[in-house]
């Protein structure tokens, strides 16, 4: 072989080398962001945090979340209403009996004949077994009872079942999330499907996930359920919100969790 | 006694109404021609520095929550990036172009994300404050466009 041979072919080596590491280096990238995304391109409002809030998630012990877990603890053990009985003299350890159920939600309940979400399957516990008033809407006990049986769903894949009897449900969901409201005129979709990334003034625009919730939201120093975030849109849109636990917002969390289907359970997320 | 008060109750009530009547309407009739909106909202002249204020005010035009647009003393990265940049504006459209965009952007675009900024009409549950009223009046469209038009500076 000649010497101007030689240098021919390790020339011929180290561009196929460059090649491939070039070619290496999208699907690496994508391989990284697979953890936050769903099979269906679905993405946790976790990815459209900065790292600083990332952290602050991460770290159970300054995650502000934690101090509502040992909230719903306490109350999960704690006898309430003329039966005097607490969860955990039906439910036993939550660790146990909650594991999978927050993914699973809001379902179907046949006795109701409706689709209703965690935090209203919590109050017809409270005022059928324990016969105590359910726990008002947005209030600390019911947001730490929330969020202590989402924590025992973490990492598990958001699945929730709409055909069948939540068919109708699913579907007055969808429609809401594709609705111009208010006076400015401006569905869900036009923000968290079409302007995914962008800005409003500095702050970037998530897909409106809702595998976190309730959230910590550091713009309200406290645990937030997603239909306080849905009211709070229609705010911003000068659209009249519509009440929490209301069956337009119980539709929309359905439709929102179905479109997150694959996305892992937070808890306890934080937002900003 | 009491049919005079009930009847002087009902006067008043049929005053109020009268009055009501008699308000100018929240929206002024425009007539479309092309992509434009030729002629002006009202008979007075426009205000610039007042379009400025329209254009800041986040309870009113708050531009900058959606566009890029010289306004001194706001930071760079407090803009938005939904709509393109406001730099330039006034070279690239005329008064009556800016007008129609602001008034009712989506009789050029059905799909748009910009808001009709003076229609009142086919919105869907308004929150009870802003029911019946455009985000900006006459006059403020006006002062607004004024402002825009000022725009002639390219983004750097």
């Amino acid at each position: 072989m000649s010497r101007h041979r030689a240098w021919e072919l390790l020339l011929a080596a180290l561009l196929l080398a460059g090649a491939q590491a070039l070619a290496g280096e999208p699907q690496k990238a994508e391989a990284a962001g697979k953890r936050e995304e769903s099979a269906t391109g679905a993405r946790s409002g976790y990815h459209f945090l900065g790292p600083e809030l990332r952290a602050l998630q991460d770290d159970s012990f300054a995650n502000p979340g934690t101090l509502w877990l040992e909230r719903g603890a306490a109350l999960w053990r704690q006898p309430a209403g003329e039966a005097g009985r607490s969860c955990e003299s039906c439910h036993g350890r939550v660790g146990r009996s909650m594991a999978g159920v927050a993914a699973r939600y809001p379902a179907f309940d046949a006795d109701l004949g409706r689709v209703i979400n965690l935090e209203q399957r919590i109050n017809r516990c409270r005022s059928e077994r324990q016969g105590a008033a359910p726990l008002a809407w947005e209030s600390p006990p019911l947001l730490a009872l929330t969020l202590l049986v989402t924590r025992h769903s973490k990492g598990l894949p958001v699945q929730v079942a709409v055909n069948g009897p939540a068919r109708a449900s699913f579907e007055r969901g969808r429609d809401l999330f594709r609705r111009r409201l208010g006076q400015l005129n401006l569905s869900c979709q036009h923000c968290h499907e079409r302007s995914v990334g962008r800005h409003l003034r500095g702050e970037v625009i998530s897909q409106g996930q809702v595998n976190g919730f309730p959230v910590y939201r550091l713009l309200w120093e406290t645990l937030a359920s997603s239909h306080r975030m849905f009211a709070w849109c229609n705010d911003a849109v000068r659209a009249k919100p519509y009440a929490a636990g209301s069956r337009e917002y119980v539709d929309l969390e359905l439709y929102l969790k179905w479109r997150g289907r694959g996305l892992p359970v937070e808890a306890p997320a934080v937002r900003r | 006694m009491r049919p005079l008060l009930s009847a002087l109750v009902a006067g008043a009530a049929l005053w109020v109404s009268v009055a009501a009547a008699q308000v100018q309407s929240p929206v002024v009739d425009f007539r479309v021609v092309g992509d434009a909106i030729p002629q002006p909202l009202t008979a007075a002249p426009p205000n610039p520095q007042r379009g400025r204020a329209v254009a800041a005010d986040s309870r009113l035009g708050n531009c900058s929550i959606c566009h890029h647009l010289p306004l001194p003393g706001v930071p760079e990265d407090a803009f938005g990036d939904i709509g393109p940049s406001l730099s330039g504006v006034g070279n690239r459209l005329s008064a009556g172009q800016l007008r129609l965009r602001i008034v009712d952007a989506s009789r050029l675009n059905p799909r748009t994300l910009m808001p009709p900024y003076h229609r009142v009409e086919s919105l869907e549950r308004v929150a009870p404050a802003f029911r019946g009223r455009p985000i900006l009046d006459a006059r403020q469209v006006e002062d607004l466009v004024a402002f825009l038009l000022t725009l002639t500076k390219p983004a750097p």
